[in-house]
């Protein structure tokens, strides 16, 4: 303020009232706008946490942190972006993720194995929308959730929560290279997934 | 040389992701044209992309999440 020198008690309690003012608007925006996002957090989590009540305490957990810690937040950057990174930290802080033994690896099968899978028992199928609508959701869900969380962690992000190959390497700290790679295998992983179980039906 | 099929494989990923380069791009449209069995295959891996979107997305936000998490703003004073 130019006038800064000049201002006495009288006016500086009043000035005082406008910061809390703004500060409170700024807060109550903050909220609004991360609620609204809360349908789409939740769908990542969803499919992120192990089960419905996971994400369920995750998302409460993740809401409760942001609004605390709402002016770390840098308004214009992507927010959705900044809430999952919490989530995803949460989720990792509980602990809720064993660490795998080398030998438990996931067997992936190659780009083409789940394709080959269902068009071969089919009766000559030509239409590839009709062959991928031999799998049911459930069937889709339940070979998310099998698809361990290190890949299952950047293929909800990438292929469920449309984030860039960037973002979710920001969000999972980890280089853009690791979330490639981890894409890619996470991807065959869960098509061998899906083939055992759509083969599991047919049998 | 790489068995071209085998090589279109590998392009796949990338390429339904739109991070090949221009002459990647351009190689496997031209091997795509020519080859109905790595048409097929693209065509399935895009439309199981869209269609575990889909799955996904069919599980909704309970309710009463979305009141618990309205419940968890911090009051003004």
């Amino acid at each position: 303020m130019a006038a800064a020198g000049t201002v006495d008690r009288m006016e500086a309690e009043p000035e005082e009232a406008q910061r809390l003012a703004t500060e409170a608007r700024d807060r109550v925006r903050f909220e609004e706008d991360a609620l609204a996002l809360s349908e789409q957090v939740y769908r990542v989590a969803r499919h992120l946490a192990g089960s419905r009540e996971e994400a369920d305490d995750l998302v409460q957990e993740t809401y409760a942190r942001a609004f605390r810690s709402w002016r770390s937040f840098q308004p214009g950057t992507n927010m959705r972006a900044w809430l999952l990174r919490i989530l995803t930290n949460l989720n990792i802080d509980r602990g809720r993720r064993q660490q795998r033994a080398p030998q438990m690896q996931p067997l992936e099968a190659n780009d083409y194995y789940l394709y080959d899978r269902l068009s071969e028992d089919g009766d000559g199928i030509s239409d590839e929308q009709r062959v991928v609508e031999r799998l049911s959701q459930d069937d889709i869900v339940t070979a998310l959730s099998a698809v361990p969380h290190d890949f299952r962690d950047v293929l909800v992000l990438v292929d469920l929560g449309d984030f860039s190959y960037a973002d979710a390497a920001q969000i999972l700290d980890i280089p853009v290279g690791t979330v490639m790679s981890r894409l890619h295998r996470g991807r065959r992983i869960l098509k061998r997934e899906l083939a055992e179980s759509a083969l599991e039906e047919a049998t | 040389m790489m068995d071209p099929c085998a090589h279109c494989e590998e392009m796949m990923q990338p390429y339904l992701d739109h991070v090949l380069t221009d002459e990647e791009m351009e190689a496997a449209a031209a091997h795509l044209a020519e080859c109905e069995k790595c048409r097929r295959r693209y065509k399935f891996e895009e439309s199981l992309r869209i269609y575990v979107r889909k799955a996904a997305d069919e599980q909704q936000m309970p309710a009463e999440l979305r009141q618990k998490l309205a419940a968890l703003r911090i009051p003004l004073e």
